[in-house]
């Protein structure tokens, strides 16, 4: 596109704009209305709608705006009456064949066809013929369908070609007889899919979850963040009566765009599920009781109070990387008052030999939009369109502008855009191949290797896709290597990043980390980190109990704080064996589940993401705050209100909280910088002996990764969902 | 590329050429052709699994293939008999007489438009449109061949020679 601008004048209105442009692109920009149906900014543009047609002064007929590249000198009527009987004539057109089901139809009240029919439309229809009539299609448990209701935009067929790269919806068939479908009966399966629902301008693609529950206009937007990965794509739940209705992106072009994935649109329906804990519980006796709020709290720190007082280290705290900011950080604040240095947020990591080389918080490298503009990306062991489906649509949108996109994978992953480069590494020999990587790269340079790596490098016989895979990062301006979850999870993490170090520093490109959870940054800046405190200051010498060493040798008492240790942790056996042999095990939990009945003696309902105020801290250290959008389930409530309540029992000092701001205050004015660098400074000699991996849990799917989306009910039944299930792996 | 398994060698031949005419990548260029040797081999007619053959063998969606064979009359996405005729009754025709042409042939068959006959030998196509032959009208097109200025008689003489020739 050419950065020349061209004088245009719409409707005797002087603009000025690029050369290259289409005619819409210059009307939306300059807030000229133009009516649409199939055109979208984010799709290329079809023009087979024919409602955006206007005026142009010297062409014989209406153009459409969308396909219509501005010209010096042009003159534009959208509001002429050749423009408005052209529009009027389309939507007449465009009436003929859909049905008049508005009062049934979910999209009613909020239907781009029925705006603009409201504008552009009759009153009294001239077509009395029969209309037609189009079997629904059934696109699986997402999203319902109402075929009749098309009127033939194509953006969702566009959806799949261009956003989702694989086309699974077409448009079958020509004229009268057209249909938009998957032509076999086959569920639409893409990770991203529900994103047609939005583009769809009519009731032909809805919200399977959220049908016939509840009108566009009865409902409030209120914005959030999503709390399933370290995007933190910003959301706007819709609300009804204090209940959450359905989740909708929420335009942010440098996180998210305009898309959601399918994760973060349906896992709502874990909010409501029957297992949610509703009230504070206390066990007495092998027998459980329901207590008041005061009770439970009370209870609660008298036990954590005998365990801990005076010898905190006979307390082992774990918190869920989806808690909010301000959550973690009076977490911090408890451990603080029983000298207490055993916390952790990091629930599935199981290497923890060069905890000390962690920057900071563990960064993207760049902004989430930045990834777009790398000409070379190394993906090292991330299944990344399942761990963040978002980052991968970015990594995608690279690759398409030319990148080189390589990965170093344990199992071949599907990815549906050029590769320059796939190296398969099984999770066994996951290291050996890695630094075969970095030997090709050395050997391609003819540069020595750093003296802790050259040891595991003797052994290393370079292969020729050893050299593809790291030519990826070799000669780029602007290159990147993301170490992703499974990365992070493997019993070598430390062998893995040292390596990754080295070849980033010799390829000169960024290293960047794919942390877990929604919020794992904002736990290490609130200091949920057994050696390091708020900000990232070391703690006391020697350093507290990692999540592994804490369930090694079992603690006395256990603070759990929002995740289920069957599920949660890498290795669930072990932490079976240490939560039953303690004294004391105090949870705070949105779901009660059996074995959290066996385990605990205190279950107090905290509410979840929806229903809370907080922030969660992205990868990129973006940090964004919200407001709870819903009425907590039962008795829940917000867990900050209740760690506040809990510290002023315990006594606590300054723990007078207000609101999450006054939380977020306190932690700020400790807190010397936001900022991380990624610049490893360690020296961790490498080796390639992999140590037993046996019942660790490495590659976690993407609907079973946190308590709310394992009971997304439709999220359960994907496709995508039950292939997990029967143990293969999968991809749409 | 790979698979197509159900195509022939000639097929697969086929297709590689028309391919090679486009630049690398766009071999979704090559659909229309690919399906039409496709339905050639299979006697007039693609199925899923062709279709299905033809996606893998270009790298292509299969929905990518089902759009193009749906859109376009001249592939049959059911099966239909082995000679197709297809009589053109747009305006020059009509007016020298195709809906009598259409009518005896529909007789001499006995099937409809749009039906094959029993013994699978005979396909009539439904409303063909104009097919570029207006000085010799009424025509019609059978497999790839087009008869001009038709009486009944010929129409017969046509279809003698195309029965004897299964």
């Amino acid at each position: 596109m050419g950065s020349d601008l061209v004088n245009i004048e719409v409707n005797g209105v002087k603009l000025a704009v690029p050369s290259g442009q289409m005619l819409i692109e210059a009307t939306d920009r300059a807030d000229i209305y133009v009516p649409r149906f199939c055109y979208h900014r984010k799709l290329s543009v079809a023009a087979n709608c024919r409602m955006c047609l206007v005026e142009v002064e010297k062409a014989p007929k209406p153009l459409p705006a969308c396909a219509t590249p501005v010209a010096e000198g042009m003159k534009v009527f959208t509001r002429s009456d050749a423009a408005i009987s052209a529009q009027k004539a389309t939507m007449e057109f465009l009436l003929i064949n859909h049905p008049l089901d508005c009062p049934i139809c979910d999209q009613g009240g909020e239907c781009e066809l029925q705006d603009l029919a409201m504008g552009f439309g009759r009153d009294v229809a001239r077509y009395s013929e029969r209309k037609r009539v189009v079997k629904d299609k059934d696109l699986g448990p997402l999203i319902s369908t109402d075929m009749t209701r098309c009127i033939h935009c194509t953006r969702c067929v566009r959806f799949g070609q261009e956003i989702a790269g694989i086309q699974e919806l077409g448009a079958i068939g020509r004229s009268e007889y057209m249909e938009i479908t998957t032509y076999v009966e086959r569920s639409v399966d893409h990770e991203l899919s529900g994103n047609i629902i939005d583009l769809c301008p009519v009731g032909a693609l809805n919200n399977k979850p959220y049908r016939y529950s509840a009108r566009a206009w009865e409902m409030v937007a209120k914005p959030l963040i999503s709390p399933h990965d370290c995007i933190g794509s910003n959301i706007y739940a819709h609300v009804l009566r204090g209940t959450l209705k359905r989740v909708v992106p929420r335009d942010n072009e440098q996180i998210n765009e305009s898309w959601i994935s399918d994760r973060d649109r349906y896992s709502y329906e874990g909010i409501y599920s029957q297992d949610r804990l509703d009230k504070p519980m206390l066990k007495r006796d092998r027998e459980w009781l329901e207590v008041s709020w005061d009770r439970a709290i009370e209870a609660t720190s008298s036990l954590i109070s005998s365990a801990a007082s005076g010898e905190g280290d006979a307390l082992g705290i774990l918190a869920s990387p989806n808690s909010t900011l301000e959550e973690l950080y009076l977490l911090n604040e408890l451990a603080c008052h029983y000298g207490c240095n055993n916390l952790d947020h990091r629930l599935r990591v199981s290497d923890f030999r060069d905890q000390d080389s962690d920057p900071t918080w563990l960064s993207l490298g760049c902004e989430i939009a930045e990834i777009e503009q790398q000409d070379g990306i190394l993906v090292v062991g991330s299944n990344i369109r399942m761990d963040t489906p978002i980052l991968a649509h970015r990594v995608r949108s690279a690759a398409l502008c030319g990148a080189s996109v390589g990965f170093v994978s344990p199992e071949v992953y599907e990815y549906h855009f050029p590769q320059t480069a796939y190296l398969h590494a099984p999770a066994e020999t996951f290291v050996s191949m890695f630094v075969g990587v970095l030997a090709a790269a050395l050997d391609i340079l003819g540069d020595k290797p750093p003296a802790w790596i050259a040891n595991a490098l003797k052994g290393i016989n370079i292969e020729s896709e050893h050299r593809e895979t790291a030519a990826v990062l070799l000669n780029k301006e602007n290159s990147i290597l993301l170490l992703g979850h499974f990365a992070l999870r493997h019993p070598s993490f430390a062998d893995i990043r040292a390596t990754a170090a080295a070849l980033t520093e010799l390829t000169g490109s960024k290293l960047g980390y794919i942390p877990e959870g929604a919020n794992s940054t904002g736990a290490a800046l609130a200091g949920v980190l057994p050696h390091r405190g708020v900000g990232g200051v070391k703690r006391g010498d020697p350093c507290g109990l990692n999540v592994q060493e804490m369930l090694n040798s079992p603690r006395r008492a256990y603070l759990l704080y929002g995740f289920e240790p069957e599920f949660d942790l890498t290795n669930p056996a072990l932490a079976n064996d240490a939560l039953s042999a303690a004294d004391t095990v105090v949870c705070f939990s949105p779901f009660v589940t059996e074995s959290l009945l066996d385990q605990a003696d205190v279950l107090l309902p905290i509410a979840t993401y929806a229903e809370t105020d907080g922030t969660f801290v992205n990868a990129a250290g973006v940090w964004q705050s919200f407001n709870a959008a819903v009425d907590c389930v039962g008795d829940a409530k917000p867990g900050w209100r209740l760690l506040r309540a809990l510290g002023n029992a315990i006594g606590i000092t300054d723990c007078e909280y207000r609101s999450v701001e006054d939380v977020r205050e306190a932690l700020e004015a400790k807190l010397g910088s936001r900022k991380s660098s990624n610049r490893y400074r360690g020296k961790f000699p490498v080796s390639l002996m992999v140590p037993e991996i046996g019942e660790k849990v490495l590659d976690v799917p993407i609907y079973l990764t946190d308590g709310i989306v394992r009971r997304g009910t439709a999220l359960q039944q994907t496709q995508i969902a039950q292939v997990a299930r029967q143990g293969k792996s999968i991809q749409g | 590329m790979s698979g197509g398994s159900l195509l022939s060698d000639h097929t697969r031949s086929e297709i590689d050429r028309w391919v090679a005419k486009f630049p690398e990548g766009r071999q979704r260029s090559a659909l229309l052709s690919a399906l039409q040797v496709a339905q050639h081999e299979n006697k007039g007619y693609l199925t899923r699994d062709i279709m299905d053959a033809v996606a893998e063998y270009l790298n292509l969606q299969p929905i990518e293939v089902y759009e193009v064979a749906t859109f376009y009359s001249m592939f049959e996405t059911k099966p239909v008999g082995r000679h197709s005729i297809s009589v053109c009754t747009n305006i020059s025709c009509m007016l020298r007489g195709a809906d009598d042409i259409v009518n005896h042939l529909e007789q001499r068959l006995g099937i409809k438009l749009g039906e094959s006959s029993d013994d699978g030998k005979f396909y009539l196509k439904m409303e063909e449109e104009c097919l570029a032959a207006c000085c010799g009208a009424p025509m019609m097109m059978v497999n790839h061949q087009y008869y001009e200025n038709l009486t009944a008689q010929k129409v017969d003489k046509i279809i003698e020679k195309l029965d004897k020739q299964d």
